[in-house]
């Protein structure tokens, strides 16, 4: 996705700017976790010398003699802030290590998970922005009205209804009761449907308050009247410049939720059994997978991270006018 | 200013916290089991009943709602109070303390609270300490940037500057000229991070990492209660019920500018 085009309207100072800051927050946020894991480590009852040796030849052949094998080879005897950095040193040749459980190499994993899990975020995003903007849309144009009122109710109701059970809800509805969708898995079209709505519908409720409120707002603005005044049909008013105006609020609305579409993807992952990073990263901690937990929280850190970086530029596009301080959250 | 619907938010919330203070004291066993009484329906002596264990349900939920209320007040409470000193010392100090501080919001800022807490009870079994460190750590950050970026106006101000002339001291700062400028805004964030916290001990336990099975907890009851759905609903309607009356009850209670 090319959000910089080399037009006047989007010069690169303001854009090389936000991702300069958005790189050294990913590195804080990588430095962060994994020391994090580490220290998880560090902290595990027993010997790892013995746990490694265990794991390479098998548990009756572990002396001592052998762990201290393994000690010596991977320098397991060096003080902490020595093994932390040789530990940083691994993530940062991209070396994520294997899975302690499934034996296969974690980054190879990573992927298949990266990809399922960014289909159900993107599936989800785009069913809440459609629903909630319309929503909301729908609503500004009629303030005080019954579309207006009901979307009030939609936004409470939303919110007090956390993601795992509205995700129940759903499944005793159209799995146990009417049997039309399938309540868990994946593979086929079908699979996405419950999953993607569960998390729709929390963020859409907010997105259409957000849309309204600001639909409201810039339809009293001057330049709407403006252009209006001018001869303007109402349809081309709307486009140019209620909807552009209303993209330069809800953007950056939408770089707030981020992390409750991320948490969101966490849970319902786990609740529909979507092989993604979140059913990945709450498989690993019950397993005490290390390199998995690792991997899994890094990728989910890291995404929050790049979303934020495409709304940041996105908004910077929509939005040129020069600005004090930039949209970083 | 108060509306009906704040008062009668108030008054539900009041009730619940009544339910989880006495209800642990009247039915003050919910490990008991009694087999031969497994998936009792609802009756005077067992209001919701007993599970698939014959454990009673009404004392399961009692001591799962108090814990639950507890385990956020203190979370919220140490988040408050350690995002907010934090906050100030840093506005008040600013320096290498602010840009320390700063970088490390930035990468928190980042952080979905759930996987803070995830990765914070991969070191225990569900032990409390653990999730009530990571929740508390997952929170700190939203009170740290709010007063940092607050204090830091209030502190560049004429009326602090006189009251440093009139040399009256870092106390009289913090509770004349910062806290009432703070209070309101920390209040309705405290009210909705308590909010957040119940749901988010509710969702580790539903996921199976949270809290470990003996002892209840509202997201575990609604697990446990979720194969029996069709024998005994009222087993898993209970949790659900406390669970949204917190939430709604908490968001009712703010004031209409604060919603969203």
């Amino acid at each position: 996705m090319n959000f910089l085009p080399p037009t006047p309207r989007a010069p690169a100072g303001p854009a090389l700017r936000v991702m300069r800051q958005r790189a050294i927050q990913a590195a804080t946020v990588v430095l962060l976790v994994s020391t994090a894991c580490f220290a998880i480590i560090q902290s595990l009852p027993g010997d790892i010398a013995f746990r490694i040796a265990a794991g390479r030849y098998g548990y009756d052949q572990v002396t001592a003699a052998s762990a201290d094998t393994v000690r010596a080879e991977l320098g397991l005897d060096r003080p902490a802030w020595q093994q932390l950095l040789a530990w940083l040193g691994d993530l940062l040749t991209l070396d994520l290590g294997t899975s302690l459980v499934t034996g296969a190499s974690v980054a190879g994993e990573l992927g298949l998970y990266l990809s399922s899990s960014l289909q159900l975020a993107a599936a989800a995003l785009a069913m809440a922005l459609v629903a909630g903007a319309t929503a909301g849309v729908l609503a500004a144009s009629r303030p005080g009205g019954v579309l207006d009122r009901l979307t009030t109710l939609w936004v409470s109701g939303a919110r007090s209804l956390p993601p795992f059970l509205l995700g129940l809800v759903l499944i005793l509805v159209f799995s146990v009761h009417l049997g039309v969708l399938p309540a868990a898995g994946h593979g086929t079209a079908g699979n996405i449907v419950l999953p993607a709505v569960t998390l729709a519908v929390g963020l859409s409720g907010l997105f259409a308050r957000v849309t309204r409120d600001t639909v409201a707002q810039i339809r009293q603005s001057d330049y709407v009247r403006f252009a209006a005044t001018k001869g303007l049909g109402g349809g081309l008013v709307f486009l140019r410049h209620v909807l552009r105006n209303t993209g330069v609020t809800l953007l950056p609305y939408v770089g707030v939720q981020l992390l409750v579409l991320i948490e969101g993807v966490v849970v319902v992952e786990s609740l529909f059994a979507w092989p993604g990073l979140g059913h990945a990263l709450v498989h690993a901690i019950f397993w005490r997978d290390l390199p998995m937990i690792q991997a899994t929280a890094l990728a989910l850190a890291l995404l929050v991270v790049a979303l934020n970086t495409v709304v940041d530029l996105g908004t910077l596009a929509l939005d040129p006018r020069p600005r004090r301080r930039e949209l970083v959250l | 200013m108060i509306t009906p619907v704040q008062r009668a938010a108030a008054a539900l919330l009041v009730l619940l916290v009544l339910f989880a203070a006495v209800g642990p004291l009247a039915w003050p066993d919910h490990a008991a089991q009694d087999l031969s009484r497994f998936l009792e329906p609802p009756s005077l002596a067992e209001p919701l009943g007993r599970d698939h264990l014959g454990r009673s349900v009404v004392a399961r939920l009692a001591h799962a709602t108090r814990l639950s209320l507890l385990m956020a007040v203190l979370c919220v409470a140490t988040a408050l109070l350690v995002g907010s000193l934090a906050g100030i010392i840093a506005a008040w100090r600013g320096g290498w303390i602010d840009t320390v501080l700063h970088g490390l919001s930035e990468a928190f800022i980042a952080l979905p609270a759930l996987l803070v807490v995830l990765i914070f009870s991969a070191v225990a079994n569900g032990d409390l300490w653990t999730l009530y460190v990571g929740l508390a750590l997952a929170q700190w950050v939203e009170y740290f940037r709010m007063v940092r970026s607050r204090s830091g106006l209030v502190l560049a101000g004429p009326a602090v500057e006189a009251a440093g002339m009139l040399q009256l001291g870092p106390t009289h700062l913090v509770r004349r000229h910062l806290w009432p400028e703070l209070r309101p805004l920390l209040t309705t964030m405290a009210t909705f991070g308590v909010g957040s916290s119940v749901l988010a001990l509710s969702t580790l336990g539903f996921v199976g990492i949270g809290i470990r099975p003996p002892t209840p907890e509202l997201g575990l009851m609604v697990t446990e209660a979720f194969p029996y759905y069709h024998e005994a609903p009222w087993m898993s309607l209970a949790p659900v019920l406390v669970l949204t009356t917190i939430l709604i009850g908490l968001l009712s209670l703010r004031n209409k500018e604060a919603r969203l």
